[in-house]
């Protein structure tokens, strides 16, 4: 569906807004949203936003579970933060979203029914304390691999949301990885809590960076189209070689028997994934697919009465006034 | 029973707003991600930062003042709930949202006038920071009789739900005006406020907006009392077992 669409555009024979699209890619300017685009591109941007866009909102659900639980007034404070910037993020997606035309009540019900996608690493439970720290150090962690390159993609309001979403997973990455530091400098049990959760979080860590370059169709024409920057597996290797030496400094064993430096190659060796795992949890069988739609779409069914309220107030107001 | 030996009365007139505060605080966090639109899961968890914020100072202050190293998060974390302070009306559950807001309503327009009062007291630490969160209580009441406004005068069902919800914390609000030989104590050393002097302004300021929301003002009747002695409802308890389940299960100083 989607390669047959890039072929009509191409089809189209190169028109003259084409030219310049094309031209101002090569040239690194931003696509801005009053610019021709071809509606490929466009599509494509909607789907990767708005996917980031729900991202951020079901990623409240994981750590939000712990927000009443944290073990210091400090600790909460961090946390309520934190959930606090990802439902920040979500409204700057949305509203990037929104300068392709798209509504975001449209891509909330896209969410709501099912039928969107979200980062798969949501769907995996917050059992304890030391999950939050984990999330932190690796999800945040990883999350910003993938999105830095993303501060120079071709869309200008898409690149600039990067810019600032960036900076804030940077603080969340070094507060989670904070977490981990006390818990392993703490008593057995706080250290023991820390390693179960990098036992827990490692590998669909590694699978956020989507399946590998083999089984990627989509890659080679959004990295043309320079909203992708580089492919799944070297932003996998990133993370790896970045993350291996922080675990050897947190005293943690990553859950990874085959993991080993390689001198000649300048990064880590890794085991296989289990991608049959990934696309399972992606199909919808994870542990908690079915509790995280769940509790988004209460919220939104619960809270209809005060949305309704809130328009009908604001309605007799235009009225009066 | 009695609620362990009676403190120090500062300290227990500390941990009264700290208690407040955090109790509060805690109950917004659970609304963090399960809010009626995004907007609000920044807003109720911006209440909830201020509140917990609040409560870290004046149980810090509450702590160094008794002098038994106690910090914040051995206060927070270490007492039970007989040994809490805070007023009834905020361990009412969240409810809905105008559960919540209502609430929050009436808790706000007490706390700014609270707050203001404090601001002038003859113990400095306290009188800045009172000066210090009086702005950011100003916001939350607002906001919250924004909301108790629109759903006051928004549609049927929303007007039914502020309405039942004012109904069902109106026997919360009389704590907030009673004072106990605490009070009485620390308006003679220049530390406090008579509580019943909140009373009048906190009823003018609460009337017009309800009136404003076209909701009437639920009619007097018993009021309960005893959060500030230590006596609570059967809410707290399980409030405390979530927020304190960490701390209290895994053997560690530092988190
Ligand atoms: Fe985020
Ligand atoms: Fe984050």
């Amino acid at each position: 569906m989607y390669t047959q669409m890039v072929d009509v555009e191409a089809a189209g024979a190169a028109s003259d807004e084409q030219r310049r699209f094309d031209e101002k890619l090569d040239r690194g300017v931003t696509i801005e949203p009053k610019d021709w685009m071809p509606e490929a591109y466009r599509k494509t941007l909607v789907r990767q936003i708005s996917q980031h866009a729900h991202s951020e909102i079901v990623g409240m659900l994981p750590e939000g579970n712990w927000i009443t639980r944290a073990p210091s007034l400090e600790r909460k404070l961090i946390l309520l933060a934190k959930v606090q910037d990802e439902a920040g993020h979500g409204l700057y997606l949305y509203s990037a979203a929104e300068t392709l035309g798209v509504a975001r009540d449209e891509l909330t019900e896209a969410l709501l029914s099912g039928r969107a996608k979200y980062s798969s690493i949501f769907n995996y439970p917050t059992l304890t304390w030391a999950d939050v720290g984990a999330i932190g150090w690796l999800v945040d962690g990883a999350a910003i691999i993938n999105q830095i390159p993303l501060t120079r993609c071709s869309y200008g309001p898409y690149a600039r949301a990067m810019t600032r979403i960036c900076k804030e997973e940077s603080f969340h990455q070094r507060q989670g990885f904070d977490v981990m530091v006390k818990l392993c400098a703490g008593t057995a049990p706080q250290k023991a809590m820390a390693q179960d959760a990098l036992d827990r979080w490692w590998w669909p860590a590694v699978m956020m960076f989507g399946p590998p370059d083999s089984a990627s169709p989509n890659s080679e024409q959004s990295m043309h189209w320079k909203i992708k920057l580089f492919s799944n597996d070297e932003l996998r290797q990133r993370f790896i070689d970045q993350t291996a030496p922080q675990a050897d400094a947190l005293g943690l064993v990553i859950p990874d028997c085959e993991l080993r430096w390689n001198e000649a190659r300048g990064h880590y060796d890794f085991g296989a994934v289990d991608w049959d795992e990934f696309y399972r949890v992606v199909r919808g069988d994870g542990p908690c697919n079915r509790d995280r739609l769940r509790a988004r779409v209460d919220a939104w069914e619960e809270g209809a009465w005060v949305r309704e309220a809130a328009l009908a107030h604001a309605e007799k107001r235009t009225r009066r006034a | 029973m009695t609620s362990t030996t009676r403190l120090d009365p500062l300290i227990e007139y500390l941990l009264r707003f700290g208690d407040t505060a955090l109790v509060l605080g805690q109950q917004l966090g659970a609304w963090t991600g399960h809010a009626p639109i995004l907007e609000e899961d920044l807003a109720l968890t911006n209440v909830a930062l201020d509140l917990v914020g609040e409560a870290r100072a004046w149980l810090s202050h509450a702590g160094e003042r008794e002098g038994l190293e106690r910090d914040e998060d051995a206060l927070a974390f270490s007492r039970g709930d007989r040994e809490f302070h805070n007023v009834l009306l905020v361990e009412r559950p969240n409810g809905n949202f105008a559960d919540t807001l209502g609430r929050q309503f009436l808790f706000d327009a007490w706390h700014v006038l609270a707050l203001e009062q404090l601001s002038a007291s003859s113990d400095g630490r306290i009188a800045a920071l009172a000066r210090k969160v009086r702005k950011e209580a100003a916001y939350h009441a607002r906001r919250s009789a924004d909301w108790v406004v629109r759903l006051g005068d928004g549609t049927e069902t929303s007007k039914a739900r502020m309405q039942a919800a004012l109904a069902a914390l109106w026997p919360y609000v009389g704590e907030l005006f009673e004072g106990d030989d605490v009070d009485a104590e620390m308006v003679a050393r220049g530390i406090g406020f008579d509580p019943a002097a909140l009373r009048e302004p906190w009823s003018r300021g609460v009337g017009a907006v309800l009136a404003e929301a076209t909701l009437v003002q639920p009619s007097e009747g018993w009021m309960q009392r005893g959060g500030k002695r230590g006596l609570h409802s059967e809410h707290l308890g399980y409030l405390l077992a979530e927020m304190q389940s960490v701390r209290r299960s895994v053997p560690g100083d530092l988190w």
